[in-house]
């Protein structure tokens, strides 16, 4: 087959399954049409049987480390860890909602780093509005506080973000090495998104709250959070070896299923649903499919806009084009697109990506433009948030934080080395 | 007499202490909260963000029951907590009135609840540090601008004694 014609049928295959993931005909799962499309383009050549492999080896890991992580932020859950942290934020608010406000930061920046944005976005996201609504305060700050953080703190770890799976497997950083870098713009782009709260929602936290909080000492998950404490360790320790860090999360995520399996909390099933297979299809058929569209020309199309080198100006270039991509598709096809052409120019670039593609979602509420234009065709949750409010939140948050992200990021290239 | 009282999370105490105060006994008084329809609505639209998690369709029941989208769990939360706080309201407010909760974007609900009505209760909100010209928020202004019948405006708070006034600015030259 010619490069053309590969490169018409790839990107026509791509489009598909990113229709169909956004769209969802029939509500079927989104690997439905993905894994076909992933055959087709290994059978009709599109990709060669080694690329594919290749692509496939490269993923697989990190496909493996995702349904550690899924299955982690589940079982934490089930140990209660989620109702203690709103235990302890309705105790400790004392009835202010700007410290309210402080302690959803804290929570959910660290949630969003250890058990990744999914973690946030579900099983916080309630937890914060009981919380506000169980002290009188207004709910609207702290939930819009989960959603942003969701994206914006999901900088700090590989395990935070499937973007930053990805990329951790394309940048050859070390499991410490990539925190290590990635901790000043994590910090960075958390303390922006705080100042513009803070100014942005006055109205709402000066009200006050009214409630008193009457609340029980919170039963705090100590086996759950020692479990969660080893992981990381275990992190650090198996990057130090030279052991894929994959294997301490699968490490954490065993001792917490077989306790819960013991303890009859949970079943095999449950936790098979809990690593969620067609997700993980999803992923892996997605990466081929991307595979071949950058393969056959897309890669040297957009090779030629994405910046070189790794100066200031270069790395905001490369985020704020990655931002762009984002949010037109989704940052997961955007990375996927990315992470091949910024992988030669080194780690530097490969995590300005990252920067992008996480922080830039944030602008509007539903992460990218297409999910977005089809919930306004599709009339879902009828006039649910007022698009001007958000993307007016999103258009003080994102520029600010990204550019603070991006400096910081250089800050820690020129102090740590990019290695 | 009709008298709507709008309760909103924070402030509401004032307003029926208000209402208690100003209207007469016979009066028809009215409870009413909104709760906002975009925070539920961020959370669907943050679950919606992420691809290919198989979560529910737009406009379509998920397949995990309920409790799987963040979304729907907000709903039912902040319908629970509408209910609390308006018994929380009447019981404070200690006369027969009648309970209005709504969902929505909350200026508009506010004004067309009010329609008709001889009286709305609003609590003053903002900055209650530094009084000046940008004392209202956004829905609160919204609402001041557009009510359709007298209102009364009240501080959360015992309101502050007039040496709060600034200076008079400099005479002209």
């Amino acid at each position: 087959m010619s490069t053309a014609v590969a490169e018409a049928l790839s990107v026509a295959l791509l489009a598909a399954v990113l229709v169909c993931a956004v769209v969802r005909p029939r509500g079927l799962p989104e690997a439905v049409v993905a894994v076909p499309a992933a055959g087709v383009v290994v059978a009709t050549g599109a990709l060669s049987p080694g690329h594919a492999a290749d692509e496939a080896a490269r993923l697989g890991p990190v496909v493996g480390f995702l349904a550690a992580v899924l299955v982690l932020a589940r079982l934490c859950d089930d140990d209660g860890l989620f109702a203690a942290c709103g235990a302890w934020m309705a105790r400790t608010a004392a009835g202010r909602p700007r410290r309210l406000l402080a302690q959803v930061f804290v929570l959910a920046s660290a949630i969003t780093a250890v058990l990744s944005l999914d973690a946030t976005v579900v099983l916080l996201t309630p937890v914060v509005f009981a919380t506000a609504a169980r002290l009188g305060a207004r709910p609207r700050p702290h939930v819009y506080a989960c959603t942003h953080l969701s994206n914006a703190a999901s900088l700090l770890l590989p395990v935070s973000n499937l973007t930053n799976l990805l990329a951790f497997a394309a940048s050859g950083l070390s499991f410490t090495r990539f925190a290590g870098l990635m901790a000043l713009p994590w910090l960075a782009a958390i303390a922006v998104e705080y100042a513009v709260f803070r100014r942005y929602f006055a109205v709402d936290l000066d009200a006050g709250a009214t409630a008193p909080a009457a609340v029980a000492p919170p039963a705090v998950p100590v086996f759950a959070l020692a479990t969660l404490a080893c992981t990381l360790a275990g992190f650090a320790a198996a990057s130090a070896f030279g052991v894929d860090p994959a294997w301490a999360a699968c490490a954490g995520a065993s001792v917490l299923a077989v306790r819960a399996l013991a303890r009859r909390r949970t079943t095999p099933a449950a936790l098979l649903r809990a690593t969620a297979p067609p997700f993980l299809a999803f992923v892996l058929a997605l990466g081929l499919v991307v595979r071949a569209v950058v393969d056959n020309g897309l890669g040297t199309a957009l090779g030629r806009l994405l910046p070189t080198g790794t100066g200031l100006l270069a790395l905001l270039g490369t985020a704020a084009l990655a931002a762009v991509l984002a949010n037109v598709i989704n940052n997961l096809p955007a990375v996927l697109v990315l992470l091949p052409l910024a992988a030669p120019s080194g780690p530097a670039a490969v995590l300005a990506v990252l920067l992008g593609v996480n922080i830039g979602p944030n602008l509007t509420y539903t992460g990218s433009l297409a999910t977005l234009l089809w919930r306004r065709v599709v009339h879902a949750h009828d006039a649910e948030v007022e698009l001007k409010e958000f993307t007016r939140l999103g258009v003080y948050a994102v520029p600010a934080s990204l550019g603070a992200a991006v400096l910081a990021l250089w800050v820690s290239l020129t102090v740590i080395g990019g290695g | 007499m009709a008298v709507v009282v709008w309760i909103v999370e924070g402030t509401w105490p004032a307003c029926v202490d208000a209402a208690g105060a100003h209207a007469p006994y016979d009066a028809e008084v009215v409870l009413l909260h909104v709760a906002p329809a975009d925070v539920p609505g961020a959370a669907h639209g943050a679950l919606a963000g992420l691809l290919g998690r198989g979560l529910p369709a737009p406009g379509r029941p998920g397949p995990g029951g309920p409790g799987r989208d963040p979304g729907e769990r907000l709903e039912h939360l902040a319908d629970a907590s509408a209910d609390e706080l308006l018994a929380e309201a009447a019981a404070r407010l200690g006369r027969p009135c009648t309970l209005d909760k709504r969902t929505g974007r909350v200026e508009r609900e506010v004004v067309a609840a009010a329609e008709g009505a001889d009286l709305l209760v609003v609590a003053r909100d903002g900055d209650r540090a530094h009084l000046g010209p940008r004392s209202l928020g956004p829905p609160s202004r919204f609402v001041v601008d557009h009510a359709p019948c007298p209102l009364l405006l009240v501080w959360p708070e015992p309101a502050p004694s007039t040496s709060t006034l600034p200076p008079p600015p400099p005479p002209p030259h």
